[in-house]
């Protein structure tokens, strides 16, 4: 029953939400919105869920004291207390009538004062790390390295003074060749070709495994449960 | 000989250079040109003139549904886009809806309306010509929501106050009753959703503004299921460059990509530069190595 049910579910919604799309009339018609509407509402709850699941993961690890088990100090803490001053609206002018990311309120010093520059300054870091990978990374060792290397070449060229006065005095018939035109050529044709034949791959796959789910043949999803 | 061996080690060093000194670099590239101001102006590209021309073509008053879905970490790519943006929607007396897919964004379009709607148009008016809808759950299933249904989902602003309220919401029933859709985003969900979920099925046009790391990833919508987007701080740049082409009175205002991008330009030289040094040593290397 435990199985049962769950597959039937899958079935059941899979089947009609195909059906929404290939018959837009009644009674398919509006399926697709309603079970959307339905989503949208467990997609709420999944918050509930997430944060819920992070405090486990969290609190075990520190209880075992395994390893790293100081950072989840860190998360946890973090957590709480954001939740706690956007939930009782510490500080905010109006109390708890006024809005938890209203001037004044606890929430919103910690997001421009803590939140904000943290993530600001993690994605900066980037720039370090691409730099020293570019620097080790993209080397001439095989035919297929050095194609990488000149497509990241023209591209990483391109924005700068550099990238048009190298190539800007070529006559008119080699044009093509002028590092912008290279740039948005290598974007547009190779880079998209690409694109859509990964895109195309994805879909295929997705069509394949929402089947399966459908078809009750891939039951992973049940945990413990599928099994058997 | 000697001075061969000497030349072997110097490139051995340079092949193995301690990355502190690649971070030092790339440190100072970002620093001088933000504490010398040095800015840079790139010519539009059709990708993004062509999102600029679907803004100035559309009549005065359209409706321009902005979804902010990004966080502070790529503010500095993606705010410049909404500020180009917003500008020239305004300058074109276009209405404004503002909305998020992405819990963060909620918090830059509130930044757009503090930093620039209140302080360059103060006298446009909060639900007359822009309003604030908020975030909302769901990721894709939110927009396939909005496109049968917008009421559905958003009853109210982000204030708590209801839609009805609101005189430039009347006759705002679906997503298909917007003009166009400027989905900024870097990540899931975002630019590509808003093609697949509503643009596509909806029949709408749709724009976008995604980090750079995002933007191969789009081309295979352009140019037939999205009318154009901007691509990194170049792409807001660029716009910020068609902007002040066509309103030279924002040639002051409008220059926040631009200034972005003097770093951005050193950063890149420098890279192209360790790239070059790089392969230097290393032919050098396999030169040497084949040799003995």
């Amino acid at each position: 029953m435990k199985r049962t049910i769950p597959l039937m579910i899958t079935f059941i919604v899979g089947i009609s939400l195909i059906l929404a799309i290939f018959i837009p009339h009644d009674p398919f018609h509006g399926l697709d919105s309603n079970f959307s509407i339905f989503y949208d509402v467990i997609a709420v709850f999944a918050f509930i869920l997430g944060g819920g699941n992070l405090l486990k993961v969290h609190l075990r690890k520190i209880q075992d004291k395994r390893l790293d088990w100081k950072y989840s100090i860190v998360t946890v803490s973090g957590f709480g207390l954001m939740l706690g001053a956007g939930l009782l609206k510490i500080g905010v002018d109006g109390g708890w009538s006024g809005d938890y990311q209203g001037a004044g309120g606890l929430f919103n010093y910690l997001y421009d004062a803590a939140f904000q520059p943290l993530q600001a300054t993690m994605f900066s870091l980037l720039a370090f790390f691409v730099a020293s990978a570019s620097y080790r990374a993209f080397r001439a060792k095989t035919r297929e390295a050095t194609i990488l290397l000149v497509a990241a070449f023209i591209i990483l060229i391109r924005p700068t003074p550099l990238g048009y006065y190298l190539t800007f005095w070529l006559p008119k018939p080699l044009q093509f060749l002028h590092i912008p035109n290279l740039s948005t050529w290598v974007l547009s044709v190779p880079n998209m070709a690409g694109q859509r034949a990964i895109m195309i791959g994805i879909a295929l796959g997705i069509v394949s495994t929402s089947l399966r789910l459908i078809l009750g043949i891939e039951r992973s999803y049940l945990g413990s449960e599928g099994k058997g | 000989m000697a001075e061969e061996s000497k030349n072997v080690t110097f490139f051995e060093k340079l092949g193995t250079l301690d990355r502190r000194w690649i971070f030092l670099m790339i440190a100072l590239a970002v620093i001088i040109p933000l504490i010398m101001k040095y800015t840079t102006s790139i010519p539009t590209s059709p990708l993004v003139q062509r999102l600029f021309d679907k803004t100035e073509d559309l009549p005065p008053g359209s409706k321009i549904l902005m979804s902010f879905d990004y966080g502070p970490s790529t503010a500095p790519e993606n705010q410049p886009m909404a500020d180009a943006f917003t500008r020239h929607a305004f300058e074109k007396g276009h209405r404004v809806y503002l909305m998020a897919l992405w819990p963060t964004g909620a918090r830059q379009s509130l930044q757009l309306i503090d930093e620039l709607i209140n302080v360059e148009f103060p006298e446009k008016g909060y639900g007359t010509d822009y309003i604030h809808l908020g975030y909302k759950a769901g990721n894709q299933g939110l927009i396939n929501t909005l496109l049968s249904d917008f009421t559905a989902m958003y009853t109210t602003d982000i204030e708590g106050t209801s839609i009805d309220e609101f005189p430039m919401m009347e006759g705002i029933r679906t997503l298909r009753d917007f003009d166009l859709i400027l989905g900024l985003g870097s990540g899931f969900p975002g630019t590509k959703e808003w093609v697949q979920f509503a643009g596509d099925p909806g029949d709408i046009p749709v724009g976008g503004g995604t980090t750079a790391v995002m933007a191969p990833l789009l081309y295979p919508y352009y140019p037939k299921q999205m009318v154009g987007f901007l691509g990194g701080l170049q792409g807001a740049a660029e716009y910020e460059y068609a902007l002040i082409q066509a309103y030279p009175e924002y040639m002051q205002k409008s220059r926040l990509a631009s200034t972005s991008m003097g770093p951005q330009v050193t950063a890149h030289l420098v890279i192209v530069a360790f790239i070059i040094i790089g392969n230097i040593t290393f032919l050098v290397e396999r030169s040497r190595r084949k040799r003995y």
